[in-house]
């Protein structure tokens, strides 16, 4: 022990006293969420789905019966609760990716098409959402900044008139202007006087529904002959987002624009010097401040760039059908957007695998109910999947194999991609 | 009540920040605790409180062993702390503040009458003039401190920790807390008083303890001169020696004139500093940490605001301008802080060595990173800094402190460089490690570049400058040559002027 390495310990022990931080900050938990293994995730899916099978079983009509006389015929109840189980499952199947019960192959094919339809705007949100999040932005606006996409590109799609091509440009323009500006507001207003941005994004919310619902009475968005319900006109065929499988199926271009997001996405937080510098903020704003980035401009700019992301999933519920649209066009995407955030890692391609997880729950509702199967039991499902991938502990309570959480000596994404690649790691 | 501690010894994996450190504090008596920050003062006081398990050592109250788990036992053993950041409720009340924890109760019902009551009591003993029914926030900084001396009382302190308390007074307030500090000495109260302000020491104290890099490096007694304890605040175990030759100073370049910082609040924290540097030449700035050296360093890169003054290098004026202008301007800075201003833990060796450089030149392809370039300049910097790593891709925070030191010299240095700015550039870093830093620095000054060094390493500063400032309350008190005796150095940090 030097009189040098003595001096390193009282520098850089905690020198936090009693007051010290010990609890995580969002930050840390967020990078915890994000840093998930594919297997981990994989392992909470499933024990969600396990869960809301029970939940199904528990509650099946036959199954309770079965219950009533359990100990001089268990046999009964095994047989009721695998049927339930397996009737559900089934449900899921056929609901979210190919129905094998009907009777052509563009209907039993139908439910895939329609699983990547919904999946659309979920992904380009949670992109938003998740741009965010490695910012270190608790976007939760996502309602408001989508409603207020919609609205815009709404706005173009009826009141001009345009011809094919230049009109869909056009009401995609107006859509993203509408978003990126809602949540601009929200980057511009923490710059500027330090609000925080949940506050400030759920205030936006209210606000937007009530700007947007609003303007859906009066002639700006809404067709007056139509009666006084708050709707808007529907898009001219000049603006809608063409079909990509023709007439038989609803899917429509929102889902490539949502392909081509990720990809965007992907190369804006992994490739780009902006997105450098977005990481660096997000892991360290000092540091950030003291290598000359302006942390505010940086903080406006994140806000406006997952505001634009955000509202390509407005765009997409705006421009995506043939008909008008009211205030309840945000469907909830605005808030699943946060849990496809968080599943996905905030990185590129969880969101897009959270996206259509997401998507196929979304589209497997209808037949599920069908069956009997209260669309509820999804919405179950749905969060306890984030619950068991934000609570690591629990997950490897229950699946003991998995590994320790990552620590400081664990090899990186990187380190790994150089192992894999060959390259020679300098020791 | 006497306190004891026998050879506590604390260690934070395989750095020890308390080393076998012994102290007594007699009933009654005004102990001073003295040491930079980072000395090891506040672990120690941690220890005591049960917020830390010593690895070695014991507790001994009146001759009795005790053991705390947590604060909660030390309170009630009659140990009391105030704390440098007051831990009040702004919106209580001070009788409510003062009762939080052990709330006075009848029937199950919280007695707010007894609670003022005990305020009214302690305030009359010791002549604090405090209202039990006003907000705490609305009171002034140092009535508040005096309401978190009425609650340890309040819970029958015997020994009471005050941890820096002065760094948030006033002078007038800080004359009051020791008119304080001598009252409960004389009703028996023994105090430990914590700081790194030698004059508040020689005013109060009937004892003072140094310590230094975790050890106790000696008593002392008030009567000791200030430049005494200032030397041995800053130590002078280690010799260091830089193969340095003789300065080629230039024309000087680097010129701060007038400049005063002020904090948000108004108070001066550089007051009108003047100095200038020549190329090839390193101006070390010495002096007791907290006399402004951390700010000056922010000063000039641009992180702080409120600045009045001139701060020309080349003849470019950077004063107000921003950091990332500072910086292509050809100012490479090494933070005091690396971990929190430094580097981003999580980002790889390669990330961290583009850290304040992904704007535009070398590392940037357009609006792409150019990965090509950033592996490259990363390996050769591993290279030619001897940086310890796995790889490039390793993330910086799996570094050793020296080695994530030389992670941003390399980058710092790696500019088209017209003056270093380098604050505590060998603050945790291992011995190797300093000499290579050192060495480097000194090969910056013979390229011709100006460099300033930030140390309060008086060895550091002695075997480095060409020149030394020494700074006190911040102010430049002289600017001396490197031959100057150590002990005519350690009175210039007590701010005594020539």
């Amino acid at each position: 022990m030097t009189l040098r390495q003595a001096q390193d310990g009282a520098t850089t022990a905690p020198t936090t006293s009693v007051g010290g931080r010990d609890r995580p900050t969002l930050q840390e938990v967020l990078s915890d969420i994000a840093s998930g293994s594919p297997l981990r995730i994989f392992l909470a899916v499933i024990l969600s789905l396990i869960v809301g099978l029970l939940l199904v079983i528990f509650t099946d009509e036959n199954v309770l019966e079965t219950l009533g006389y359990f100990g001089s015929r268990p046999g009964d109840f095994f047989g009721a609760a695998g049927k339930s189980a397996s009737d559900a499952a089934q449900a899921l199947f056929r609901g979210s990716i190919y129905n094998y019960n009907a009777a052509s192959f563009e209907s039993a094919v139908r439910p895939l098409t329609e699983s990547l339809r919904f999946a659309g705007p979920l992904i380009a949100a949670g992109l938003g959402i998740a741009l965010g999040f490695r910012v270190g932005l608790f976007n939760i606006g996502g309602t408001g900044q989508l409603l207020m996409g919609a609205a815009f590109a709404g706005f173009a799609s009826f009141q001009f008139q345009l011809p094919y091509g230049i009109h869909l440009i056009v009401a995609m323009i107006f859509g993203f202007i509408g978003a990126g500006i809602w949540a601009g507001i929200v980057g511009f207003l923490k710059a500027y006087t330090g609000a925080h941005e949940v506050i400030v994004t759920i205030m936006l919310n209210y606000i937007a529904i009530g700007i947007v619902t609003y303007l859906m009475r009066t002639p700006v968005l809404h067709d007056m002959e139509t009666g006084s319900n708050p709707t808007t006109r529907p898009p001219e065929v000049t603006a809608q987002l063409p079909n990509l499988l023709g007439g038989e199926f609803n899917l429509h271009l929102g889902f490539v624009l949502a392909l081509v997001a990720v990809g965007i996405y992907w190369w804006l937080m992994e490739r780009s010097t902006l997105g450098f510098r977005l990481r660096m903020v997000g892991l360290n704003p000092d540091a950030a401040r003291t290598a000359g980035i302006n942390v505010n401009r940086i903080f406006i700019t994140a806000m406006v760039l997952s505001g634009l992301f955000v509202g390509l999933a407005g765009i997409n519920q705006a421009l995506g059908r043939q008909g008008s649209f009211s205030p309840a066009v945000d469907a909830g995407i605005g808030f699943d957007a946060i849990t496809v955030a968080l599943l996905g890692g905030s990185r590129a391609f969880g969101v897009l695998f959270a996206g259509l997880l997401f998507g196929a729950m979304r589209a497997a509702g209808p037949t599920m109910q069908i069956q009997d199967v209260a669309p509820e039991v999804l919405t179950v499902v749905q969060s306890l999947i984030v619950l068991f991938v934000a609570a690591p502990p629990l997950v490897r309570a229950i699946f003991r194999f998995l590994p320790e959480p990552r620590t400081a000596d664990s090899p990186t994404r990187e380190e790994r991609r150089a192992r894999r690649t060959g390259k020679e790691a300098v020791k | 009540m006497k306190l004891e501690l026998r050879g506590i010894t604390k260690r934070f994996g395989s750095l020890v920040a308390n080393d076998g450190i012994s102290l007594t504090i007699e009933p009654g008596e005004i102990h001073a605790l003295l040491g930079e920050n980072g000395a090891g003062k506040s672990t120690l006081m941690n220890v005591l409180f049960g917020l830390y398990h010593a690895d070695e050592g014991e507790i001994l109250l009146d001759d009795e062993p005790v053991q705390f788990t947590g604060p909660g036992q030390a309170m009630a053993a009659g140990i009391g702390m105030v704390h440098q950041h007051f831990m009040l409720i702004p919106v209580f009340t001070v009788a409510e503040n003062v009762m939080l924890g052990h709330e006075p109760s009848r029937f199950g019902i919280i007695d707010l009458a007894a609670a003022r009551a005990k305020v009214r009591e302690i305030s009359a003993q010791f002549g604090f003039d405090i209202d039990p029914d006003a907000k705490v926030e609305d009171l002034p900084v140092g009535a508040q401190q005096r309401v978190e001396i009425v609650k340890a009382l309040s819970r029958e302190a015997k020994v009471l920790v005050l941890d820096e308390p002065t760094a948030v007074l006033t002078p007038q307030e800080t004359d009051e807390l020791m008119a304080t500090m001598r009252n409960l000495a004389k009703a028996g109260t023994s105090i430990v008083f914590i700081t790194h302000k030698l004059r508040e020491v020689k005013a109060v104290a009937d004892r003072i303890t140094v310590i230094r890099l975790g050890k106790v490096v000696g008593d002392a007694k008030p009567g000791a001169s200030t430049a005494e304890l200032a030397s041995m605040m800053v130590g002078r175990a280690v010799e260091l020696t830089v193969e340095k030759g003789p300065a080629n100073p230039g024309d000087p370049v680097f010129a701060v004139k007038n400049l005063t910082l002020l904090d948000p609040a108004g108070r001066v924290l550089l007051d009108d500093i003047s100095f200038e540097i020549h190329a090839g030449e390193i101006l070390a700035v010495a002096g007791v940490q907290g006399n402004g050296q951390t700010e000056l360093t922010e000063t000039i890169v641009g992180l702080r605001d409120h600045v009045r003054g001139s701060i020309k290098l080349h003849g470019e004026e950077l004063v107000r301008a921003d950091v990332r202008h500072v910086l292509e301007a050809g100012v490479g800075y090494v933070p005091e802080d690396r971990k929190k201003d430094g580097l981003v833990a999580e980002f790889t060796v390669a990330e961290n060595l583009m850290l304040d450089r992904s704007y535009s030149g070398p590392f940037a392809k357009g609006v792409n990173i150019d990965f090509a370039h950033r592996d490259g300049f990363a390996d050769a910097a591993i290279g030619e800094f001897d940086i310890r790593t796995q790889g490039a891709a390793s993330p910086v925070v799996r570094l050793s402190g020296g080695n994530q030191q030389k992670v941003v010299l390399a980058r710092e240095l790696s500019r088209d460089l017209k003056l270093l700015v380098a604050a505590q550039p060998t603050r945790g870093v291992d011995v190797g490690s300093i000499e290579f830093i050192h060495e480097r620095i000194v090969e910056v000054r013979d390229s011709g570049v100006p460099v300033l060094i930030i140390s309060t390493e008086l060895d550091e500063v002695l075997a480095l400058a060409d020149r030394i400032a020494v700074m006190y309350h911040g102010k430049i008190v002289d600017i001396v040559p490197p031959d100057t005796a150590r002990e005519r150095l350690g009175q210039l940090m007590a701010g005594v002027a020539a």
